[in-house]
Formats: C-alpha cells, sequence, structure tokens
C-alpha cells in the first residue's frame, strides 16, 4: 500500500505534462476525438451547465491507490477565503442547480463549514464528497453528519466494496472499520433514512477492471451492508477509474496499462458519451481556476476561451466553449459511461 | 510460411481477435456469437450467477482464455474472491469427483477377476 503522494515521492508520474505524453502517445490507441467525431459529438459542447464543482484542496487523510487529485495528508494545496468568495459571487450571480464540493478531503479546508453555510444560504443544493474516515480522523470532525444534516447537505461518499479486505487494498489499512462506523454515525441522524437526507455511495474498482451493472451492485451493497452491518444508504454510483495520476501509476506497475486502455477503447459507447458530466458542470480548481472536469484539471487543462479564473466567470461564454478532450476521456465513455453521479445511461 | 504465433499454442492477444472468428464463415459465427450474448443475458439466473457457472467450468474444461476472460468479468460483476474460489472448487470437486467415481469401475472390474 502507498503511503505517499507521487508529488511528495518525487514521482515523475507527478507532472501532468508527462501523464498526458504517456496518454497521448501518437499510434497507441485511437483517437479520443475521432470517435467523438464519428459519434457526431465533436467538438464536444456544454448541454446546460448546472453544476458547479469546487475542489477545496489536495490535503487529505488518506492515500488512496487510485486518487487522480494525487491528495494526501502531505498535500498543503487548499483553496483561500478569498477564492471561496468568488465562488460564491459566482453563485449568486449566475443560475446553479447543484454545488458540488470535492477534495482531498474538502473538510480538511478551516473554511469548510463557514463556505457551506454561506451556499445554504443561497439556496443552492449542496453535495459534499466525503471520504467518510474523515468524520473519525479527528474529534473536531465527530460533528460533520449533524453539520451536514443542519444544512440538508447531500452526502456522497466512496466504499468501493462491502468487505474490508478489497476496500483496504485500495484506501489504506482500517479505512473499511472507519468508513463503516462513520456510516453508522450518518444513520444516526437520518442519513440514508428520512428521504430529505441522501446519503449515495460511490463504488470504484478495486483494481485494473471495469465497474458492473450499477442496478446490480447496488442491490448487492444494500443487501450486505444491511445483514452485516445495518446500514442503510440510499444510492450505488458506479464510476470508472480514470487512467491518471496514482491509478495511472497503479496501472503501469501491475502491467495492466494497454490492456486496461484496450478496455476501455473497445468499450466506448456513444450514447455514453453524449451524456458526460462536463457538458453540464464545471470544475474549479482550487487556486480558482476553471476546468471541464476534476481529472481535466489534475491533468492542468485549462477550460478553452478568454476566461479562465473563477473571479471572471460568464455562463454564457462557458457554455458556447469548446470542451477540451484527450485519451484520458475514454473513462467517462466505457460500457455504461461514468460521472460523479455514477453511469450515465 | 512463417508466423510467430505457431511458436506455442496459446496467445493471451488472441482473446481479443475472437470476435474474427467469421473471417472463415462469418453465418456461423455470427449464430454462435447471438446465442452467446442470450446465454449470459439476465433470466431466470442473473448475469453474475451466470458469470460463477462460467468461471466454473472454465477450469472445468482449462480454457486460459476463458479463465482470463470470467476472472474479470465476475470481478467486474462485484463477486468477491471468496465467491470465485468457491466456484472454482466446485469445479474442481466435479472433476475430481468424476475421475474417483470411475474407481467404483476399477473394483468391479477388479472383482470380476479375483478369486
Amino acid at each position: 500500500m502507498i503511503k505517499k503522494s507521487l508529488a511528495s515521492r518525487h514521482s515523475g508520474l507527478s507532472s501532468s505534462e508527462n501523464q498526458l505524453k504517456l496518454l497521448e502517445a501518437e499510434g497507441a490507441f485511437p483517437n479520443f476525438s475521432d470517435k467523438l467525431l464519428s459519434a457526431g459529438l465533436f467538438p464536444l459542447k456544454p448541454t446546460a451547465i448546472n453544476i458547479l464543482q469546487v475542489n477545496l484542496g489536495k490535503m487529505c487523510n488518506q492515500v488512496c491507490a487510485h486518487c487522480h487529485v494525487d491528495a494526501g495528508p502531505d498535500r498543503k494545496e487548499i483553496m483561500t477565503l478569498e477564492t471561496m468568495n468568488e465562488c460564491l459571487a459566482a453563485l449568486r450571480e449566475n443560475k446553479f442547480g447543484i454545488l458540488d464540493l470535492t477534495g482531498g478531503a474538502p473538510e480538511m479546508n478551516p473554511q469548510f463549514r463557514w463556505f457551506v453555510a454561506e451556499a445554504a444560504a443561497l439556496g443552492v443544493h449542496i453535495i459534499v464528497r466525503c471520504n467518510l474516515t474523515i468524520i473519525v480522523a479527528n474529534k473536531k470532525y465527530n460533528d460533520l453528519p449533524q453539520f451536514y444534516r443542519d444544512h440538508k447537505v447531500e452526502v456522497v461518499s466512496s466504499l468501493p466494496f462491502y468487505q474490508a479486505d478489497r476496500t483496504d487494498r485500495q484506501r489504506g489499512e482500517g479505512v473499511f472499520k472507519d468508513s463503516i462506523t462513520a456510516l453508522k454515525m450518518l444513520n444516526g441522524v437520518g442519513y440514508g433514512i428520512d428521504g430529505l437526507l441522501q446519503l449515495n455511495l460511490v463504488y470504484n474498482p478495486a483494481g485494473a477492471f471495469l465497474p458492473g451493472s450499477q442496478e446490480q451492485l447496488e442491490k448487492d451493497f444494500k443487501r450486505e451492508l444491511k445483514l452485516q452491518y445495518d446500514i442503510d444508504f440510499n444510492n450505488l454510483y458506479c464510476i470508472t477509474n480514470m487512467p491518471i495520476s496514482r491509478y495511472l501509476e497503479y496501472l503501469l506497475n501491475s502491467g495492466n496499462y494497454e490492456k486496461y486502455m484496450d478496455r476501455l477503447v473497445s468499450a466506448f459507447n456513444p450514447v455514453a458519451a453524449a451524456s458526460v458530466m462536463c457538458r453540464n458542470t464545471i470544475s474549479i480548481g482550487w487556486d480558482g481556476y476553471l476546468y471541464d472536469c476534476d481529472f481535466n484539471q489534475m491533468l492542468d487543462l485549462k477550460v478553452n476561451g478568454s476566461v479562465d479564473h473563477i473571479r471572471d466567470f460568464k455562463m454564457v461564454e462557458m457554455n458556447e466553449r469548446d470542451i477540451v478532450v484527450k485519451q484520458h476521456c475514454y473513462g467517462c465513455t466505457a460500457g455504461t459511461g461514468s460521472s460523479c453521479g455514477g453511469s450515465t445511461t | 510460411m512463417s508466423n510467430n504465433n505457431q511458436d506455442h499454442y496459446y496467445n493471451a492477444d488472441d482473446l481479443k481477435k475472437f470476435g474474427n472468428i467469421g473471417e472463415f464463415g462469418q453465418d456461423l459465427a455470427d449464430k454462435f456469437f447471438s446465442y452467446y450474448g442470450a446465454v449470459f443475458a439476465e433470466g431466470a439466473l442473473t448475469a453474475r450467477e451466470k458469470s460463477l457457472i462460467a468461471l466454473a467450468v472454465s477450469h472445468t474444461v482449462q480454457c486460459p482464455y476463458c479463465i482470463d476472460a470470467y476472472s474479470t468479468d465476475a470481478t467486474e460483476k462485484g463477486c468477491s474472491e471468496q465467491q470465485m474460489m468457491e466456484a472454482v472448487h466446485v469445479a474442481a470437486a466435479i472433476k475430481g469427483g468424476a475421475s474417483l467415481v470411475h474407481g467404483v469401475q476399477m473394483m468391479n472390474k477388479v472383482k470380476s477377476i479375483s478369486m
């Protein structure tokens, strides 16, 4: 199990330039934009932006083997109050339905609770991508379930499997046990039980394979978590691992890179391509820069156009831009598709 | 004619070429793949149950292509390592039992020729 981020290990893969060089190697795999072209989707355009996804920083209490952010306790990049205020201004001045907070562990940002309270006062629906273990990582986080409940936050949490071994292989020793404790605490304040308090789990394959049927896996998770731990939740979202950052490192080290890419390419689904999340989402980096999605953000691929920072956000311009696509985008278009909200078809 | 693939009987990359089997007979290949797809669709058995059966049978027929394919498929369908190993043991038990049960024939024969 890895203990440190690529950045702190000074790995070559910590450079987005190196990752892109590998992913974009000429002739290695069919060009993603050609696939979109054949599906009548190139250049890829937004449908209508409705989700503001804000990455509050790369700091995290976990060092998951598949993390596309290369997050960890050794990452210090976090969003400042000034940038948060710029995000709030964009929320006030534009019509967003959803504010989606991610990280790292977004709760480790010292201004997290203030930001959530301010956004909640604007009436926007808030999603927090909570890794669960943060709730039990330190006393100061133990009341997060009550805080979420008070602000009607939707909680979306990763749990790669309903058994400890597979979960811990991906997310670290002891993560499953702590996740179960945290899920019980969330259930304890009504999450997953009260219809207004949504608790959704995320399934990421713990290895070099694609997620299976979301519907079937959700049934399995619900049955096993209820039976073994008396835990309730609302929906399971299946998300395909993107071949970038630490997951790319895993693919290369395990000799699975070519096979995995082949699999993604051969599973290209034009219907899934039409429903990719970058068509209705704008992603904000910890430093306020704009990206088409959290994956492009980690590859330092800023949005096309003259505006590239949240302080200058203009909805009209954003809705007219060409979305930046590269070879890693095959991850969102394989099989039944993948997004932050699970399968897209 | 020289062909690297002739140096050995199994090549993992050949699995990807399975779909090309119609090159020497498209009509039968089409019928096979249509039948194959229907067999593995959700039915009275779930797609996951069928995947575990396929994994067990793969071991019985000792097909490395099938073992590769259905180890991945069963994992993707959410089967645990324990479930997959139990399926393989079912295959091993039947295959072992099939050998052992012929011991009765051996015993019958030995008894028939013995005083």
